[in-house]
This record gives structure tokens, C-alpha cells and sequence, in this order.
């Protein structure tokens, strides 16, 4: 849980290079007009949430999915992400399905021979690793409900 | 085969170029888990979310750049988003945490003509 209000802004490094590849090659930013994007983008994923939310709870949801956050989109007039979004999510998807088949690739394989080397070098990407682990235990559970039902 | 050579560090890698997002997605999640009245968020959403963070502020960089008169000094300036802001639609939502800047002497100014017009709206009238 958030437990310090730093927590609940983005990464400034991140947000200066997104506003820098997308306006023209040197143009000045002020640190005023920095700070002010990267609260608002914390403002916009909050409304987002909360909109795609009304969408969830309408439908007596309690878990917000892709959908209600599309939904989300059109009811915010952002149509104009619509397309890019859909498209990055079916990039998402497919990439998500090979790594989780890599990882259980992998999993075999460090249960065939202890690599103590991979695992140090784990512990470094604690970070990376909260992020990329939850999805991995979804895919397997996913795929093994699959394979029930098959 | 050959793909299960790779150490698990390449693998994160490739995954984070697939995904094609620079934002943490974990620290996405914490902002929209910090609204009220969410319980659970599936992990398409949250990517969604976060991919679509990226392009509002690309949007909204490249909206108040070619709005404002940033285009001759070759700048971006807080007044430039705080315009954008107040006029357009899509952005209306930021006008709270985007206010425009105005000089406290302005500020002054008004807060006196507006106690003026509260006490006697006759003098504030002739004035």
C-alpha cells in the first residue's frame, strides 16, 4: 500500500523521457511544466480508475478488466487512444504467454541444476520481479484450468 | 530448445521490450489501488492503464506545445498547460491541480472589488 504520498507519483526520469520523444528535438521543458505533467498524469490514472470502476460496479464486477478501462477511455473523450491501446494489449498478451512459458522452461531447468549465480542476480531486480511474478502464477493457473477443462 | 538458454535476466529483458512501456507498472497499480471502492484490478487493466498513461502525456506535452506560443521560443512552460488545461475539453478534468498562475496583486485587487460589491453594491456600482 502507498504509505508515503511520494509514492503515488511517477518516476520523473520516466515521464521527462516520454514528454521528450514526443515533442521536437530540443525543445525546452521547464521543471515547473514537468512536475505539473507528472502530477497530472497521477490525476488521470486515478479518474481513469475510477471511471473504468463505475463500469465494473455497474456490471456487479468486482475485479476491473481490460474492458472497463477501454470503456473508461471513450467516457474520458480519449477515443484517440482506443486503437494504440488495443494494440499494445495484444502485444502484452503475447508476449505474457511466451514468458510464462519461458519461465516454466526455466523453472525446469534450475530444478535440474542449482544455479546459485541467476539467483543473486534476482535478488538485485527485487522490484522487477514483484512486477513480473504475479503474471506468471496467473498464466499457469490459467493453463492448468485449461487443460481441466480440456 | 535453444530459447531456454537464456539467463532469466535476458528473459526480463525481451519482456519489457514486448511490452513496449517505460512507466512501472507496479507503481501504476498502487495509484489505482489507492482509489477508494477498488478491490481488484486484473493485470490487463493495469498494463492498459499504464500504457495509456504514456500516451495522455505525450497528448498533452504535444497539445499545449502547439497550443501555446511555445513553438517560437522552442519551450514548454507551466502557464502553457495550465492554458491547455482550462480550454480544452479533454483536459477540463485538470483545471485543480493545473490552476493559472495569476500575480498576488491581481489577486488582491479582485478579492477587494469583491468585498467592496458585497458591502455596498451602490458605491461598487459608481466605482
Amino acid at each position: 500500500m502507498a504509505e508515503r504520498p511520494e509514492d503515488l507519483n511517477l518516476p520523473n526520469a520516466v515521464i521527462t523521457r516520454i514528454i521528450k520523444e514526443a515533442l521536437p528535438d530540443g525543445v525546452n521543458v521547464s521543471k515547473e511544466a514537468r512536475r505539473a505533467i507528472s502530477q497530472a498524469a497521477s490525476v488521470f490514472v486515478l479518474y481513469a480508475t475510477s471511471c473504468a470502476n463505475n463500469f465494473a460496479m455497474k456490471a456487479k464486477r468486482k475485479t476491473l478488466n481490460a474492458g472497463d478501462v477501454l470503456a473508461a477511455m471513450e467516457e474520458m473523450e480519449f477515443e484517440r487512444f482506443l486503437e494504440p491501446l488495443r494494440e499494445a494489449l495484444e502485444v502484452y498478451k503475447k508476449g505474457k504467454k511466451e514468458v510464462s512459458e519461458q519461465k516454466r522452461k526455466d523453472k525446469e531447468k534450475k530444478a535440474d541444476s542449482e544455479n546459485d549465480k541467476s539467483r543473486e542476480e534476482e535478488e538485485e531486480e527485487e522490484e522487477e520481479r514483484m512486477e513480473e511474478e504475479p503474471e506468471a502464477e496467473n498464466d499457469a493457473e490459467e493453463e492448468e484450468e485449461d487443460e481441466v477443462e480440456n | 530448445m535453444k530459447m531456454s538458454q537464456n539467463t532469466p535476466d535476458k528473459d526480463d529483458q525481451s519482456s519489457t521490450n514486448k511490452k513496449a512501456i517505460s512507466l512501472p507498472i507496479s507503481r501504476v497499480r498502487l495509484i489505482m489501488k489507492s482509489s477508494p471502492d477498488v478491490s481488484c484490478i486484473n493485470q490487463d487493466a493495469v498494463f492498459l492503464t499504464t500504457k495509456a498513461t504514456e500516451l495522455f502525456v505525450q497528448h498533452l506535452a504535444v497539445a499545449s506545445f502547439n497550443n501555446g506560443p511555445g513553438k517560437e521560443t522552442n519551450s514548454l512552460s507551466y502557464t502553457d498547460l495550465a492554458t491547455t488545461a482550462e480550454e480544452m475539453d479533454t483536459f477540463h478534468f485538470l483545471t485543480d491541480i493545473l490552476p493559472k498562475k495569476i500575480l498576488a496583486r491581481d489577486y488582491l485587487q479582485s478579492l477587494e472589488q469583491m468585498q467592496e460589491e458585497d458591502n455596498d453594491d451602490d458605491d461598487s456600482a459608481d466605482f
